[in-house]
């Protein structure tokens, strides 16, 4: 194995884990823009995974055949929507405790996830192993590129619509009105509804495509890297995916980029695993590795990151 | 009468209790769903923990680690922190106190304690470290606790599968007999359920819990910079150390309470593949009983035996135990948003108050 297949190796497999990781991050971003702090991603993206796990599943067995991972990605977009909206009755409507009610979201829907894996399963606690997922798609002419084309060019479906869902949120947010007041209402929420705008609405929005873009995170990694959905298919990687929100700035493209620095991370720990030297290592060190790197990072360069003003405070017009 | 109705119109008491029925209401509703019977599944459940001495004793075995982490969660929530990381300094307790109980030899009345101490500073320092990183580098310290969640269970089982394991086997050496905490006599009388000394020291934690924050000058400061962190510099009060002690506090607890899941009950530490999850039962206990010392045990009580119970459903009633999750979860998202709890409740306090004007206007 020479070492550019190697590292193509490397950026392919980063290019997986990132994907879940971004999704999930964008999501994120529009929650906290608004002004309402997302703790329950990992949640979402449990609920996403067990909705793409059993839809898929569903289809397969009414015949379907390729197009059946297509049907299980927009059952876990829609699954981690209807389950964000707990979220924002709870939080906006209610006034709740933001990080109270995330928790909240992980709790049940880790606890209804596997209670209705059982139910359906018949008290197996994973869905079966799906038959068809998605997988890797070469785009003609650039995956010929020597050295890193293969790597890079060779991926799952997801990581392309991820790109464009990066663009599209960068241009969402800061080239139009509604990014313009989506921003508004999570910097200074009073200002932004004496200007008439509402703050309920916006953030409302926000929250609502966090868990639509959770959810796609989870059905990526039930869809791309599991080929199942069970009690340990996400284990974590909600929490890295807030992690890179902040590291990312509440910015897309930041965030994207610190999606795909903690991808690599977790990635190491597979790739690791190809080479003899490996062996030497504990693996509980390459577990840890994720982790230990988002430690790292938050406490190191990054300095102090500043959130959007008002995240974090449920919006009272009587305290105006 | 009027005292009565005084106590039950405090929404501080009824809120929860509101939140608690509607949570088992919800979780009803999903074995509906589901296919399942409620009423078998919850009369399982109740026939569980009370059907025999035996289950008295393991419910209490079940409700002691968590009112370790309830109180853990709790006095970092009066001090402003949310320590998310309590699973990890549970572990962290765990691990120290295996290390002590299996690799040292002393006599009973300092090996024990020792193993204690050590557990209870494992999981104390593995807090202050998150609350190092957000006192000096401004890390939130629910992102850091995640983090050190996971550090902390890959680092435990790195320990005891490396140094302290035994062989063939995915657990450690079994700790020395001189650092075990079991009451064996009490033990004997409760069908050998697992009864402990961490039980009673659990309920000398609630009390503690209570001293430092509310009979002590370092609690009063710790509450101020709770209440307001800005308010607290002002007035000339450490806010960086008081955030790093008390997220020692608060993981001692926590640590404490993985201790003595190993000295009073197993006896061994294993290889997990995922955490117990106490830490983050801790923090729904610690939210229901609102942080007050109290509220939190009755709370651990509430959660442990809900979960002990469970596996009474799911023989009893073939019901999957993971139904109590969504119990709990429900009850705890009801008290977080006690407005919809009160919105809930409007029209039949509407009703009741109007009911006393009417009763009290015919009497005139």
């Amino acid at each position: 194995m020479n070492a550019l297949d190697t590292i193509g190796q490397l950026i392919s497999i980063t290019l997986v884990f990132s994907t879940a990781l971004i999704f999930t991050g964008l999501g994120g971003v529009f929650s906290e823009r608004s002004g309402v702090v997302n703790i329950g991603l990992e949640g979402l993206m449990i609920a996403g995974a067990f909705g793409a796990a059993v839809f898929t599943d569903q289809a397969i067995q009414g015949g379907m055949k390729h197009g059946a991972p297509w049907i299980g990605l927009l059952a876990g977009l829609v699954l981690g929507l209807v389950v964000s909206l707990l979220h924002a009755v709870a939080t906006i409507t209610f006034k709740a405790d933001q990080t109270i009610v995330g928790v909240v979201i992980n709790i049940l829907a880790a606890g209804l996830a596997i209670y209705l894996t059982k139910s359906l399963y018949e008290g197996s606690g994973q869905t079966p192993t799906l038959e068809y997922v998605f997988n890797p798609v070469a785009i003609p002419g650039l995956s010929d590129i020597p050295l890193l084309g293969k790597g890079i060019f060779t991926a799952y479906p997801t990581t392309y619509i991820v790109i464009g869902v990066v663009i599209l949120s960068y241009i969402v947010l800061y080239r139009t009105t509604f990014g313009l007041r989506l921003r508004a209402v999570g910097e200074h929420p009073s200002s932004a509804d004496t200007v008439g705008i509402s703050v309920t609405k916006y953030r409302y929005i926000g929250v609502m495509l966090s868990g639509a873009l959770a959810g796609l995170g989870g059905a990526t990694i039930a869809l791309t890297t599991t080929s199942n959905f069970a009690h340990n298919t996400i284990s974590g990687q909600g929490f890295i995916a807030i992690a890179a929100v902040i590291f990312g700035k509440w910015n897309p493209l930041g965030v994207a980029g610190a999606a795909i620095f903690f991808g690599m991370a977790q990635a190491l720990r597979n790739w690791a695993q190809l080479f003899e030297w490996s062996h030497h290592i504990p693996n509980e060190f390459f577990y840890m590795l994720p982790y230990l790197l988002t430690l790292l990072v938050l406490a190191g360069a990054v300095g102090r990151s500043a959130a959007p003003g008002a995240l974090g405070e449920p919006y009272d017009p009587a305290k105006r | 009468m009027n005292t009565m109705r005084k106590i039950f119109d405090k929404s501080s008491f009824l809120v929860p209790l509101v939140a608690i029925i509607l949570g088992l209401i919800c979780g009803a509703l999903a074995m509906l769903a589901g296919g399942y019977d409620p009423w078998m599944a919850y009369t399982a459940l109740v026939k569980k923990l009370f059907g025999s001495p035996y289950d008295i004793g393991e419910a209490i075995r079940a409700i002691t680690p968590l009112i370790f982490t309830g109180i853990a969660v709790a006095f970092a929530f009066r001090t402003g922190l949310f320590n998310i990381g309590a699973d990890g300094q549970f572990l962290m307790g765990m691990t120290g106190a295996t290390i002590v109980g299996v690799t040292l030899d002393l006599p009973w009345y300092i090996h024990a304690p020792l193993a204690i101490i050590v557990g209870g500073l494992f999981g104390g320092l593995w807090a202050a470290l998150a609350g190092y990183l957000k006192a000096a580098r401004g890390v939130n310290e629910v992102i850091s606790s995640i983090m050190l969640n996971w550090i902390a269970l890959f680092l435990s089982n790195y320990i005891v599968g490396t140094y302290l394991v035994m062989e063939g086997q995915q657990k450690s050496k079994p700790v020395h007999e001189s650092a075990l905490v079991s009451i064996k006599w009490l033990s004997e009388s409760m069908g050998n359920a697992r009864m402990h000394w961490g039980t009673l020291i659990a309920l000398i934690g609630v009390v503690v819990f209570y001293v430092i924050l509310w009979r002590t000058k370092k609690g009063y400061e710790l509450r101020a910079v709770g209440l307001n962190p800005n308010a607290a510099l002002y007035a000339g009060m450490n806010v960086n150390r008081t955030i790093i002690t008390s997220m020692f506090i608060s993981g001692v607890f926590a640590g404490l309470g993985g201790v003595f899941e190993i000295l009073g009950v197993f006896g061994y530490q294993t290889v997990m593949a995922a955490s117990w999850g106490y830490g983050f039962d801790g923090i729904a206990v610690a939210l229901l009983g609102g942080n007050t010392p109290i509220g939190v045990f009755l709370g651990a009580v509430l959660f442990g035996g809900l979960s002990y119970g469970s596996a009474g459903m799911s023989f009893g009633a073939n019901v999957p135990p993971e139904i109590v999750r969504i119990v709990i979860g429900s009850i705890i998202f009801f008290v977080a948003s006690h407005g919809l709890v009160k919105f809930f409740l409007k029209p039949f306090m509407a009703r009741r108050s109007n009911k006393g004007k009417s009763e009290g206007g015919s009497a005139l």
